[in-house]
């Protein structure tokens, strides 16, 4: 699986999963790449069958409902939704 | 399998739109006021008609397959639930009179739709007689609630314009 990686201010490993078609996945990614931090993302509606569900798994750790943008940061703190709030919270520490 | 199709034109985008804003209004239905919004939601409905042959609901993940996908479908059996509760659909393509009054503002709201078991399209169908006193079994439109009594359901709902395939047997 690939992650694309928008380079940027190291605040913590962030990764953003997300569907390419989701407004309110467009609007995290808008909002990280204003604030210029080092992220990576995937759009999981793009990938293939086996790939998706690989992806979908590995998801369900962090959000078990599985719902899109589900954000990771430092493989700890999770952020469901676009969370405009907490997102800034988080990163602009 | 290669997800990538060919982008909707502008054009495209503005005749979709026309398009929903006139069939919402006429049922009472509201497009999100912030076009600019609601026009990337559209081109994405454009996207998910090309990709799965169906109006694949732009935030959730479909799953291509269309039974599997019937109850998101947009409009989704959700909408009137979350118009209901959050003011806005999921995406927030459809949103309440409050936020086309900008009372208030549309947000990323909790997902509703239940586990793939519980969801309508697999609970078992009511089959059977009709029931006493009725001439002819009831139709429920799952996306609005419209209800009709004849031997089978409207090719289109004439309140929201969902297909024949999302009305149950009410009665």
């Amino acid at each position: 699986m690939e992650m694309k990686h928008v380079e940027g201010e190291n605040k913590g490993k962030v990764i953003l999963y997300a569907l390419s078609t989701c407004v309110w996945c467009k609007k995290t990614k808008r909002l990280l790449n204003q604030l210029g931090v080092d992220y990576y993302f995937i759009d999981v509606d793009l990938l293939g069958r086996e790939e998706k569900d690989k992806v979908i798994e590995e998801v369900k750790k962090y959000n078990p409902v599985a719902t899109f943008p589900t954000m990771v940061i430092d493989d700890d703190k999770v952020i469901r939704g676009y969370k405009p709030e907490e997102i800034r919270k988080e990163l602009e520490k | 399998m290669n997800q990538e199709v060919k982008e909707p034109t502008p054009e495209e985008v503005d005749k979709l739109y026309k398009r929903l804003d006139k069939e919402a209004e006429a049922a009472g239905y509201h497009l999100n006021p912030d076009i600019e919004f609601t026009k990337e939601l559209v081109r994405s409905l454009l996207i998910n008609e090309r990709r799965y042959g169906y109006w694949a609901c732009p935030c959730r993940l479909a799953d291509g397959v269309k039974q599997e996908d019937l109850d998101i479908i947009c409009p989704c059996d959700y909408r009137d639930a979350d118009l209901a509760e959050h003011d806005a659909c999921y995406c927030a393509l459809y949103v309440s009179g409050s936020v086309l009054r900008g009372e208030k503002a549309p947000e990323s709201i909790p997902e509703r739709r239940p586990a793939r078991e519980d969801r309508s399209q697999f609970k078992e169908k009511q089959e059977g007689k009709v029931p006493t006193g009725t001439s002819k079994p009831v139709w429920r439109c799952r996306v609005c609630g419209y209800l009709c009594a004849r031997e089978e359901p409207p090719g289109v709902c004439p309140i929201c314009k969902a297909k024949k395939e999302r009305f149950e047997r009410f009665m």
